[in-house]
């Protein structure tokens, strides 16, 4: 079997060595077809790396005025947008609106960062309760007391023009450090 | 010698593959009397079905094949996609590009009678793929599932009714069911994309190795035995430049047309639409026309017969035309056949076009059709609300909006949801084009062209009226 193959002497293909002139053209066809297509081709299949396809858009807290004089937490129910590809996701979230003590507007979670379980405002004890493990934060979301491993967690906000935006976004549970879900 | 590495290299597999050999076999195929620019079409179909393959294959990265979500997933193709929009117009004006070059190819087949003695096979064999290539047009234009995809399909369809006994029976085959639905989809798009593509590859290898084994045909100066091998010239290199010619002149007109004239998307398919008028591709105006002229009780021999033995005297060319003559002028009857045939379905298909331009309803009809769909085309892509993860009850004021909308009878002229009607314009999507407070004042001072239409200044309260505004605004 080795020996046949080693006696059967190959050429090259007889087109590659005559008639050159005529080769490179058609080679030059060729290529030009196939660039002309590939190129279209891999940006159409590379589409995700070139634009944005999933997304969590910013959703509308409220006019800020509607929050300049608040005194305590005020629980907002946001419309969360995500883009998926060709559909989108519209869900209804609750987000609580606070101001700290230098009176700058911040947006909490109500996903307790213990087991995500909803934290609940407390009026009359003017605390954050999550009932699940008694979890309890202070109005500002500062962790007071039971098996939160952290604060409650701060969501990314812009204003645009007189608009409070907020990116909705969940966190990983159970660890020190606020760390966003991919 | 070389004995360079590439030369090396290429021993090295040719060794393990035999290459050369099949290279030499494929690229030195005699064709008697020399290469011609008349030979060309075959492997411009064979070209063109691998641009179609190619391009239909990406197009399914993004296709989503249930009626849900067809056209959602072709709109986003068209309008968000990188290169989407060039894509998909390469790949619909593809199927025109296809029908062309068939009837070239069997047209040159035909004045050279290179069917021929000893090609009964291979002329049959191209019938078959002929009726494929039909094939695949026809399940690949209801894949985007807009309007003319629906109306077409669902004419195209309803013929199948006109076979006695078991019309009925194959209509609900190719529909999967007795309507135009999601099974529809499903069927066409595994019909596009396996069934069909899997039986074109089968009849093509078929087709071409019984054309390498009766041999090319030659001039018609010659007569038809097989291997005709004097005076013959290796398909390599100049038939080879002159197919890649072709090939080169395809894909830059294909490319320039759908650059400069995107392939269109049309409303999505709405069976509810009564006033929509369906016409098919181009290539099948002259079908559509014919069926025109078929009332019944003659339709199934104007449908069926006519049709099918027309069918059956094409196919059986080869059987029927046994003389050994190639001469085109020698061959009155084969060629003035051929040629009233394809005059009959050209001037079909001019008369379908000058009936819709010369009744005033059907021409207002297609250019209101015409001026939605360059409206279409002009929004952005409006991604389609999933409601499988979290559904969203409406907030309570477009509840009682609704019920405003209702009791003051707004839905007698602008239709259920906002739809529209006979009389006044649709109002979804109204929300994007106008402000809570710009709605609020149109409805309480309705400008002139709101008034000559009918619309009243509204006379609601404000918290009314708001709400009334919040549920327009919702409309979708």
């Amino acid at each position: 079997m080795r020996r046949a193959l080693m006696e059967d002497k190959p050429v090259i293909p007889d087109f590659l060595e005559r008639r050159s002139f005529l080769t490179i053209i058609i080679a030059f066809g060729t290529v030009a077809i196939g660039a002309m297509l590939s190129i279209p081709l891999l940006r159409f299949a590379f589409h995700p790396l070139l634009a944005k396809t999933t997304e969590t858009g910013w959703s509308t807290v409220g006019s800020i005025d509607e929050f300049i004089s608040i005194t305590g937490p005020v629980k907002r129910i946001i419309s969360v947008e995500q883009r998926d590809g060709w559909r989108k996701n519209v869900s209804d979230k609750a987000v609580y609106v606070i101001k700290k003590a230098d009176s700058r507007l911040v947006v909490l979670s109500p996903i307790c960062p213990h087991l995500g379980c909803p934290i609940a405002w407390s009026e009359e004890k003017k605390q954050f309760l999550c009932p699940c493990h008694v979890g309890i934060f202070a109005p500002d979301g500062a962790k007071v007391a039971g098996p939160p491993p952290r604060e409650m967690d701060e969501l990314n906000i812009k204003i645009e023009g007189k608009k409070l935006l907020v990116q909705y976004q969940y966190f990983r549970s159970l660890v020190p450090t606020k760390e966003v879900m991919a | 010698m070389n004995t360079g590495p590439l030369h090396r290299f290429l021993m090295w597999v040719d060794q393990r593959t035999g290459l050369n050999a099949l290279l030499k076999k494929a690229l030195g195929e005699p064709i008697p009397g020399g290469a011609r620019l008349a030979y060309i079409f075959g492997s411009g179909l064979i070209f063109i079905f691998i641009l179609q393959a190619i391009t239909g294959v990406f197009l399914t990265l993004y296709y989503v094949p249930s009626a849900d979500h067809a056209y959602s997933t072709v709109s986003y193709i068209t309008k968000e996609v990188t290169s989407g929009s060039f894509l998909r117009s390469l790949h619909a004006y593809g199927s025109s590009a296809m029908v062309i070059i068939l009837i070239l190819h069997v047209t040159q087949t035909i004045i050279y009678g290179a069917y021929k003695r000893q090609r009964e096979l291979l002329w049959l064999s191209g019938c078959f793929l002929s009726v494929l290539i039909l094939g695949m047009a026809f399940t690949g234009y209801l894949l985007p599932w807009d309007q003319k995809a629906y109306f077409a399909t669902a004419v195209g369809t309803n013929i199948a009714t006109e076979v006695p006994l078991v019309g009925d029976l194959i209509k609900r085959f190719m529909r999967g069911g007795n309507d135009l639905g999601t099974l529809t989809l499903s069927r066409f798009f595994s019909a596009h994309v396996l069934f069909i593509p899997a039986a074109i590859g089968a009849m093509v290898s078929i087709h071409v190795y019984l054309f390498r084994k009766a041999g090319a045909a030659g001039p018609f100066t010659h007569t038809p035995t097989l291997h005709h091998q004097q005076n013959s010239e290796p398909f390599y290199p100049k038939q080879l430049l002159m197919d890649l010619g072709l090939a080169l002149l395809l894909i830059a007109m294909l490319s320039m047309l759908a650059h400069f004239h995107p392939y269109e998307l049309g409303p999505q398919a709405n069976p509810a639409d009564t006033h929509y008028l369906g016409r098919p591709e181009w290539y099948y105006r002259p079908v559509f026309q014919w069926l025109k002229y078929w009332k019944p009780p003659y339709t199934a021999i104007g449908i069926l017969v006519i049709p099918l033995v027309v069918a059956v005297i094409f196919a059986a060319l080869p059987f029927l035309d046994r003389h050994t003559e190639r001469h085109p002028s020698k061959r009155p009857i084969v060629l003035s056949t051929y040629a009233f045939v394809l005059a009959l379905l050209v001037l079909l298909g001019r008369q379908s076009y000058l009936d819709d331009s010369d009744t005033p309803a059907v021409l207002n009809q297609m250019t209101k059709q015409e001026l939605e769909v360059e409206e279409i085309m002009s929004r952005p892509f409006e991604p389609e609300v999933s409601g499988v993860i979290v559904a969203t009850t409406p907030p309570a004021v477009t509840i009682k909006g609704r019920q405003t909308y209702e009791l003051q009878a707004c839905d007698a002229c602008h239709g259920h949801g906002g739809s529209g009607g006979p009389g006044a314009s649709k109002l979804t999507g109204i929300g994007s084009k106008y402000s809570t407070e710009q709605l609020m004042t149109l409805l309480k001072h309705p400008d002139e062209k709101m008034i000559a239409g009918g619309m009243i200044p509204s006379q609601l309260r404000e918290r009314e009226l708001k709400a009334l505004v919040e549920y327009l605004r919702s409309l979708k």
